[in-house]
């Protein structure tokens, strides 16, 4: 099978090699790095890749030997390297695990500690004969890749995806809820090693692609950006592996008129741009969208502490047929004629107010009366319940009053009109409003 | 024994204290700063930092030889380094706090991306940078014996020795200036907020600290090890002492005994130096986590064994 796969490989160009490696790529490290994220263990993948790397040293030693001694044919057999970079990362995350057992250093730490004492060895390793092709996994080799080396890259990148495809609903059970997944009866040890093993061999691959340091590029940046762009776990999975292609062949392609050593570099700023789009423009959890969605907000809050002021007036006056006067709506809100004027206009644009005699008289319309009726209401029953059921002081309740206001909606106003008997008046005597009832004054 | 016999043990003892010395120095200031970032929990802060500092430290020496004036020991570097280690805690900043992103996958993505920018600039200005892959990857100790030398007190020192030296000392002192500020804010953050330590300035102070002393680490054994010399001393000292001056003590004395072990198994064993001093300082801390007098394997399971753990809660009953 692998040999039909080595000569069907052989023949083809350096590009659609560096291609195909970047589909392995996205399989292998595009869908585990979902799992890396979301478990917020994304230093864990960056501890993986250089502990790896003594094993990937070790396992061209032993490959090299084995290849002298006549056992395997191929001096830099993918079999042995990538069963020695398994030892070696297993053995990494079985350090980090006891080290934490057995210490009060914190998960930072242990990372860091087992990071730099495997990747230290796998370096001093390297001193003893520098056998060719370490560089590869070093540096990266996106753009230089032979059939070998994609050999490798092929077998773990389908090993990751039937195991993540076959055993989806346990991992994802494992990795977000632990104690659940014991209760189910899941053997919650054998499926974090092997989770462990799966991580330790998608990073084997991006190695291969990127370089020992940016591995984490790989795990993180595509799967965060598909953070970014959906809430649900398999449309991620999805988007991150698409992610991932992109940016390889992107920067495999970018990266051809500069130089070998470029690819895994701008791989990695592929990737980063990608993040920085969905950053920005991503539809519910980007800046933009983070942005108008707030000021939407302000602005209706805003509007509705006008309209608020309004019925306040009115209400004074015993709400005159010929509505309210300017001046007084500009003594209420505290501003002078031209911030009046704004805030006016304002509710004009909205539909909420007419403005009678020249301009001088101020009355709500049907809507407006509806949406200032609410929040006087909510107000006003937010601070009976304040006082009633919470203890409050009749005059401590209205600054709280004024933020939640905004907040309460219809279901929960009617339990709290339930809870406090359907009152008729605030803490300090004033009527509640029904937002239902027809205005008590005219617009017509 | 003639006088070729005599030069040739002089020279390799020479280079064994310039190599020690410059290890010394670096991991020195290092291990004092790294120590808070073991104890506030930031060392992967740290790591970021040292991956984050090499665009900076490309970009000044790419402006530094517009000007002809190209060292690997020109203080721009620092100056550059800084810069871009502070863009590196600033992008962790806004990733993390600005969106949904958690600070792990902020620290990963905003440190790939200046790694991989330090790199691709090394690659594009292949020629005109004397930085290769190898010495981001390696450290360059060896180098220390093509720079020119400087006198003093009659000894001759490689210039960028002078340069490590007055790195190392002065971040000791800045972290012994500091002291005070720094305990109190990585122990108790509102405390340190009602005495009027602003947590964001103290953070920043360590996070300046940090890049300074990565530069000339970053030199000494490459980009990937500097976590090394940051967490290293710092978490061995940990498991053996429980105040603060303690461990900045015992700290200082890993970074010195690593540097010096280091060096002499690099030279010994004829294998790359930093990845050397990184070893020793792993066997100290092996040694530490087996023995240590505080937190060590061997004192866990003798305390079991004897039941003296259970003392102090029957005492209090």
């Amino acid at each position: 099978m692998s040999g039909i796969l080595a000569a069907g490989l052989t023949g083809l160009s350096g590009l659609t090699l560096a291609l195909i490696a970047s589909l392995a790529l996205g399989v292998a490290s595009g869908l585990l790095g979902t799992f890396v994220v979301l478990r917020r263990e994304s230093l864990f993948g960056d501890m993986l890749s250089h502990a790896v790397f003594p094993g990937v040293v070790a396992g061209f030693f032993l490959s090299a030997w084995l290849a002298k001694e006549g056992w395997v044919e191929n001096a830099k057999n993918p079999l042995v390297i990538l069963f020695c970079a398994l030892v070696a990362g297993v053995l990494g995350a079985v350090v980090v695990t006891v080290l934490g057992n057995t210490t009060r250093l914190k998960q930072d730490a242990r990372l860091g500690i087992v990071l730099s004492i495997f990747f230290a060895g796998g370096i001093a390793l390297f001193g003893f004969g520098q056998p060719a092709g370490v560089q590869g996994f070093l540096y990266g080799q996106m753009a230089a890749i032979d059939a070998t080396d994609l050999r490798l890259m092929l077998g773990a990148a389908a090993i990751v995806g039937v195991a993540v495809l076959l055993f989806r609903r346990p991992l994802m059970v494992v990795s977000f809820d632990e104690g659940y997944a014991h209760n189910l009866g899941y053997p919650v040890t054998w499926l974090t090693l092997m989770f462990s093993v799966l991580l330790t061999m998608s990073v084997v691959v991006a190695m291969q692609a990127v370089g020992v340091v940016l591995v984490s590029a790989m795990l993180i940046t595509p799967a965060a950006t598909a953070h970014l762009m959906t809430d649900r776990f398999p449309r991620m999975m999805v988007l991150s592996v698409l992610f991932t292609i992109l940016a390889s062949v992107g920067g495999t392609l970018l990266s051809g008129s500069v130089s070998d050593f470029a690819a895994g570099p701008v791989i990695a700023l592929c990737a980063t741009a990608l993040f920085v789009l969905a950053y920005v423009f991503a539809p519910r959890h980007g800046l933009a969208a983070r942005f108008w969605h707030d000021r939407g907000q302000r602005q209706r809050i805003q509007r509705e502490n006008v309209l608020k002021d309004i019925y306040r007036v009115l209400e004074r006056e015993g709400f005159p047929a010929e509505g309210a006067t300017v001046g007084a709506f500009e003594a209420e809100r505290r501003l002078d004629r031209e911030g009046a004027e704004r805030e006016l206009k304002m509710l004009e644009d909205a539909g909420a107010l007419i403005r009678r005699n020249g301009g001088e008289r101020l009355v709500l319309s049907e809507e407006g009366w509806r949406q200032a009726a609410r929040v006087v209401r909510n107000h006003r029953l937010w601070e009976l319940y304040l006082t009633n059921e919470a203890a409050y002081q009749a005059d401590h309740v209205h600054d709280d009053a004024e933020i939640v206001e905004h907040l309460l909606g219809e279901e929960a106003i009617q339990r709290l009109e339930a809870e406090l008997g359907f009152p008729k008046t605030d803490p300090h005597g004033s009527p509640i409003p029904q937002p239902s009832a027809p205005p008590i004054h005219t617009t017509s | 024994m003639d006088l070729l016999a005599v030069t040739d043990i002089i020279i390799p003892t020479k280079l064994l204290v310039w190599f020690g010395l410059a290890c010394f120095f670096t991991a020195l200031g290092c291990s004092q700063v790294g120590t808070f970032l073991v104890m506030r929990k930031m060392s992967l802060v740290g790591d970021a930092i040292s991956h984050s500092v090499l665009p900076g430290i490309v970009i000044a020496f790419l402006i530094l030889g517009e000007f002809g004036k190209a060292s690997l020991d020109s203080p721009w570097l620092l100056i550059g380094a800084g810069l871009s280690g502070l863009l590196a805690t600033l992008l962790i900043e806004l990733i993390h706090y600005r969106s949904r992103i958690k600070q792990d996958a902020a620290i990963g993505i905003s440190f790939t991306s200046l790694f991989a920018l330090g790199v691709l600039l090394i690659g594009l200005k292949a020629g005109k940078v004397d930085l290769d892959p190898d010495c981001v990857i390696f450290g360059q100790v060896e180098y220390l014996q093509g720079y020119p030398r400087v006198e003093w007190w009659g000894l001759e020192f490689p210039r960028p020795l002078v340069s490590f030296a007055v790195v190392g000392v002065s971040a000791t002192v800045v972290v012994a200036v500091l002291y005070r500020i720094l305990l109190v804010s990585s122990f108790d953050p509102s405390l340190a907020a009602s005495y009027g330590y602003f947590p964001a300035v103290v953070q920043l102070v360590l996070m300046g600290l940090t890049s300074f002393v990565v530069v000339s680490a970053f030199q000494a054994v490459g980009a990937i090890l500097v976590i090394a010399l940051l967490i290293l001393p710092g978490a061995t000292a940990y498991l053996c002492a429980n105040r603060l001056p303690v461990i900045l003590l015992l700290a200082g004395v890993h970074a010195l005994l690593s540097s010096v072990g280091g060096v002499w198994l690099a030279l010994s064993l004829g294998i790359n130096t930093g990845a050397a001093v990184v070893l020793a300082g792993g066997g100290l801390f092996s040694l530490a986590w087996l023995f240590g007098p505080v937190d060590g394997v061997v004192l866990r399971v003798w305390r079991r064994r004897a039941g003296v753990g259970l003392e102090p809660l029957s005492a209090s009953e």
